[in-house]
């Protein structure tokens, strides 16, 4: 058999009861090479400290909740692998640009609040009836938002976003991307109503086009595509909303 | 629901985008041409950008326009992408910053204006 690797995981820890502010505890890990990040914190979990907490379920990059800063990058924690660090130091944190609840795990209420003002839901174009039966979409009207329904809500663009470092209030990429999949779909008339919300001020225009978002995304949902198009769409807004007679936001 | 305020970037936004353009299509050429090829006398023939022919340039309306979009965008670009960078310093300078930066652009296209009208047709 072959000698065991160690690693060390610097883990940013935050107990909200007793700490004043997060601080570092060091710990010295045996891995395999088919252990990745999260398995890293499970093993100090189950082995030094028992109070580490984090968030996990899947552990198959699908589930978005075991998001963390891993050496400073916005990542997957279950399927990113400790080989790839060894044999440097692993540092991980809870996830940039939100508040910690505890250890590696964020408070996400601002981000769900966000979700939920996207409207995501479809809103007929034009209501049907029931007999009159399903509606009809063609495999290009499905291709035009099928890449924005890929996101899993993990939140890394938000971690990655400077912007909404900057700004909490903006509505920032992941929930753009979903209002966009919304926007982009033939049986949806929504887009003047989400319209208030994309041309205000917490709208895409706090948004530099840095494009690390994309980078960071797992899924390749490309939210700075999604982002930038609706610039687009909300100056045309701005500048049209004086020739048609109803507007988008006062 | 919420009321929101619209915002008014798409003012600036679009004086940017439009700026961006034009300096990336004419701006290294207008580096090489001006800063470059005329004062070295490389390329272009002798008195390319002499006085009687910059002022024959200025006064006819195609050329007219080319100078003022060429000063007054790039001036919009850069402002807008200075006052953003300001903003990912860390430094929220706030409405102080913003007069600053979008002032002088709009001095800035005044100015051309008035010049460029000055000189004639
Ligand atoms: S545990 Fe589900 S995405 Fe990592």
């Amino acid at each position: 058999m072959s000698e065991q690797k160690f690693i060390e995981i610097e883990v940013l820890r935050y107990k909200p009861e007793s700490d004043e502010a997060p601080h570092s505890e060091v710990y010295k890990v045996p891995f395999t090479d088919d252990m990745s990040v999260l398995q890293g914190a499970q093993y100090i979990k189950d082995n030094f400290d028992g109070s580490l907490t984090y968030r996990w379920s899947c552990r198959m990059a699908i589930c978005g909740s075991c998001g963390m800063m891993i050496n400073g990058v916005p990542k997957l924690s279950c399927e990113t692998f400790i080989r790839d660090y060894y044999p440097n130091r692993i540092t991980i944190e809870a996830l940039a640009h939100f508040p910690i609840e505890k250890d590696l795990v964020v408070d996400l209420s601002g981000f769900i609040e966000k979700l939920e003002s996207v409207q995501p839901y479809i809103i007929p174009a034009e209501k049907r009836s029931l007999d009159q039966g399903e509606y009809i979409q063609t495999p290009a009207q499905v291709q035009d938002y099928m890449q924005f329904t890929s996101c899993i809500n993990c939140t890394l663009c938000y971690a990655a976003c400077p912007q909404f470092g900057l700004n909490p209030d903006f509505i920032g990429p992941g929930a753009m991307a979903l209002l966009h999949r919304y926007n982009m779909d033939s049986r949806d008339g929504g887009a003047e109503q989400r319209m208030e919300l994309v041309a205000s001020e917490e709208g895409v225009f706090n948004c530099s086009a840095v494009g690390y978002c994309s980078e960071v995304c797992p899924k390749h949902v490309d939210p700075a595509n999604a982002v930038n198009i609706n610039k687009t769409n909300a100056a045309k807004d701005y500048f049209l909303r004086f020739l048609s007679p109803k507007g988008g936001a006062k | 629901m919420k009321t929101r305020k619209r915002s008014n970037a798409p003012i600036f936004w679009g004086l940017f985008g439009a700026g961006g353009m034009l300096s990336a299509l004419f701006g290294p050429a207008l580096v090489f041409i001006t800063g470059l090829a005329v004062p070295l006398g490389l390329l272009l023939p002798q008195g390319t950008m002499s006085y009687p022919k910059m002022l024959a340039f200025a006064q006819n309306f195609i050329g007219k326009g080319f100078i003022f979009a060429v000063i007054a965008l790039f001036m919009w670009h850069a402002v807008h992408r200075i006052y953003h960078s300001l903003h990912e310093f860390g430094i929220h300078a706030g409405m102080g910053a913003k007069l600053l930066c979008y002032g002088s652009a709009f001095v800035g296209t005044v100015i051309s204006a008035v010049v460029l009208l000055g000189v004639g047709f």
